[in-house]
Order: C-alpha cells, then sequence, then structure tokens
C-alpha cells in the first residue's frame, strides 16, 4: 500500500502544509472578505429596503387615516347641516302655524263679536216690531189707539213671563 | 511488473516531479500528491474569485454558488460554536473547501486524490486537534482540564471516566483522519476493482457482459461524488463540533 510508505511522508506533509498555508492565507485575507463585502451589501441593501417599505407603508396608513378622518368629518358636517335644515324648517313651519293660529283666533273673535252684536241687534229690533206689530194689531181689531212704548212695555212683560 | 501495475493500489502511487529536494534532511522533493494540492488551492480561489467579480446583487448562478459554500459553512460553525467562532471562520473554511476540492478532484480520470493517504488526513486531523487544543487552553487556561472530568457523574465512578475522556479526546484525531482516509481509498479501490473486470468479462462472454461493471461503475461514482462532498462536510463539522467544546467546554 503506498499509502503506508514512510518516504512518501515528509514531501507530502512539506507541501501539505505550503499548500493549506498558502490556502488559508488566500482565503482570509483576499477570497472571504470579498464575499463576505457582497453578501453584507446585499444585507445591507435589503434592510434599507424593508425600512424604506415599513415607511412607505406608515405613510400610507397615515393617508389612509387622514383620508377616513377627512370622509367622516365631511359626513358628520352634512348631518349637523341637515340636522340643522330641519330644524329651521321646523321652526320656520311651527311661527307660520302659530301665526296662522292667532289670525284664525283673532278672526273668529272678531266674527264672533260681530254675529253677537247683531244678535243683540236683532233682538232689539225683534222687541221694537213685536211692539208695534203688536200696537197695530191693537189699533186694527179694537180701534183703539195704543201708543208705541206701551205696546213695548207689554211685550217686554210677555217675554219676562216666558223667559 | 504488468501485474503490480494493475493493482487496485497503484492509483495511489506518490511519483516524484522533477529533481530530489531537501530541507534539513528530510526529502521534501514535488510529487503528483503535491501538484495536485496546489491544483486544488489554485481552484478555490479562481472558482471563489472568479465567481465573486461582478459582486451583483442578485446573484448568477456561479456567483450563487459561492455565497452558497460561504454560508454553508459560516452557518456550520455558527450553529455549533455561536458567534465566538466567527474569527475562526477562514480557517475551518479552508479546511472545508481544501478537503472538498481534494477529494473532487481525485475522481477525475489519472489524477490522484491526496486524501487517499492516511498522511494527509492524519496531518490534517492533527492540525485540527492542536488548534482546538489550544485555543481551549488559551481561553480558558488549566481550567480547561476540567474538560475531562464528566458533569454529574457519582465520585466513585470518575478513576474510570476521566481516563476514558482522556482516550476519547485523544483518539479524535486518528477517527477524524481514518474516517476520510478509508472513504477515500475504499471507493477509488472499488471503483479500479469494478473497472478491471471489464475487459476480461467482456472477452468472456459476447461482449454484452462487459456492460454489467460498466453501469456497476456508472453508479458507483455517481455515490462517490457524494461521498466526496459529505465526508468534508463531515470532516468541517466535527472540526465545528471540537472547536465548540474547546470554546463553550460543554459535554
Amino acid at each position: 500500500m503506498p499509502q503506508l510508505d514512510p518516504t512518501s511522508f515528509s514531501p507530502q506533509l512539506f507541501w501539505l502544509a505550503i499548500a493549506f498555508i498558502l490556502l488559508y492565507l488566500l482565503m482570509s485575507r483576499l477570497v472571504l472578505p470579498r464575499v463576505g463585502k457582497v453578501l453584507g451589501q446585499r444585507e445591507e441593501r435589503i434592510q434599507g429596503n424593508l425600512e424604506k417599505a415599513v415607511k412607505l407603508k406608515a405613510e400610507a396608513e397615515e393617508v389612509l387615516a387622514a383620508y377616513q378622518k377627512s370622509i367622516a368629518d365631511a359626513r358628520a358636517e352634512a348631518h349637523s347641516a341637515l340636522n340643522q335644515a330641519a330644524a329651521e324648517i321646523a321652526a320656520a313651519t311651527a311661527a307660520r302655524e302659530a301665526d296662522f293660529a292667532r289670525k284664525l283666533a283673532e278672526q273668529t273673535a272678531v266674527a264672533e263679536s260681530r254675529i253677537k252684536v247683531s244678535k243683540t241687534q236683532a233682538l232689539a229690533d225683534i222687541r221694537t216690531v213685536a211692539g208695534d206689530l203688536a200696537a197695530a194689531m191693537t189699533s186694527k181689531l179694537t180701534g183703539v189707539t195704543v201708543n208705541g212704548s206701551d205696546a213695548g212695555g207689554a211685550v217686554e212683560a210677555v217675554l219676562k213671563e216666558r223667559a | 511488473m504488468a501485474a503490480e501495475h494493475h493493482s487496485p493500489l497503484e492509483q495511489f502511487r506518490v511519483e516524484h516531479i522533477g529533481g530530489n529536494l531537501s530541507l534539513g534532511g528530510y526529502d521534501i522533493s514535488f510529487n503528483n500528491s503535491a501538484l495536485w494540492m496546489l491544483i486544488a488551492v489554485a481552484a478555490i480561489t479562481v472558482f471563489m474569485l472568479v465567481g465573486i467579480r461582478k459582486q451583483a446583487v442578485v446573484p448568477g448562478r456561479w456567483q450563487a454558488l459561492v455565497e452558497f459554500l460561504y454560508d454553508f459553512v459560516a452557518n456550520m460553525l455558527k450553529e455549533n460554536v455561536g458567534n465566538e467562532g466567527r474569527k475562526y471562520f477562514p480557517w475551518v473554511f479552508s479546511i472545508f473547501m481544501f478537503v472538498l476540492f481534494c477529494n473532487l478532484f481525485g475522481l477525475l480520470p489519472n489524477s490522484f486524490t491526496v486524501t487517499s493517504h492516511i498522511i494527509v488526513t492524519f496531518a490534517l486531523a492533527l492540525m485540527v486537534f492542536i488548534i482546538v487544543t489550544a485555543i481551549g487552553f488559551i481561553r480558558h487556561g488549566l481550567h480547561f482540564l476540567s474538560f475531562f472530568v464528566p458533569k454529574g457523574a457519582p465520585a466513585w465512578l470518575l478513576p474510570l471516566m476521566i481516563p476514558i475522556e482522556i482516550i476519547s479526546y485523544f483518539i479524535r484525531p486518528m477517527s477524524l483522519s481514518v474516517r476520510l482516509f478509508a472513504n477515500m481509498v475504499a471507493g477509488h479501490v472499488m471503483l479500479v476493482v469494478l473497472g478491471s473486470f471489464v475487459l476480461p468479462l467482456g472477452l468472456a462472454g459476447a461482449y454484452i457482459s462487459g456492460i454489467v461493471p460498466v453501469a456497476a461503475i456508472t453508479a458507483i461514482i455517481g455515490l462517490e461524488f457524494l461521498i466526496a462532498c459529505l465526508q468534508a462536510y463531515v470532516f468541517t463539522i466535527l472540526t465545528c463540533i471540537y472547536l465548540n467544546d474547546a470554546v463553550h467546554m460543554n459535554h
């Protein structure tokens, strides 16, 4: 077995030491720092992009919140405007109704007083007419002339009796 | 000699390239093993540097593979050792890539499998063992020795437990190196043995019968690619586990 030939040991050990030390120096000084730098840059870039994405997301959320707030504000404003308009309309209606009711009541009162006046007028007239009628009827039937005021007194007395 | 040349173990022969070199009385001649070690180092460096050259934010396929390997080892280290393991990352990454590329290059035709030599895997495992032990002593001082005293064990069992703990600690480089070495050797031997069946079987039968070992080789070479990656992973994750023991001292 050539592996057990001791004369091959020393040259292999010597060249192994040379080769491995050379490899170690090349890797540690030249190769691995470069690979590490590339990986580090990528890591940084990904991290930066992630941070940017997070920031953009926060911004978008802010914009969304502002938008939602403005919509809510507009809705509330519209609501209050509606309410105000409704209240104004209701107040105006109520005022008009009250006005109308007041006018109606006034007119009713005027009409009623006019009716009362005409009624009393009519009642008074009725007495005179009744007195005149009674005097005329008496003179026609009996030939006795009764003056108006006597006839009126008689009618008044009868009315009092009947009442 | 001809028969010996077709031995399944012939592929593991270390052959000098160029003249003999020596250092302090030791032979350090360049050979095929050293050549494939350097090819692996060069290939890893080129593979990584070319893959990452665009430094694209959205990686292409090659860059994604480079980043995958980086993340793979980094996560392995983080899951096993935590954030204290970060400073050992270049070392662990070098181990992973070196074992992975040596294993994979060993599957190329006419190549040499560096990790099929016990001296190489043992040297790597011993490096892990020594560095991890040093980290343990540097971080915890002599208190690191309490690692060998199992927590919660009854006192009368300690004379038995402590030697077991010490032996199991010192056996780590053996198991680490033999696991990788044996897996590599077994796979390559099996491939060559199966390959040696193709011609005799094809000549003995009606040529068709030679297909059977070819099909087996096809299946097993797929398995060998899996094992090459898996053993690199196992070697690295065990390194991470040992590192965790040294850094946190929790059994």
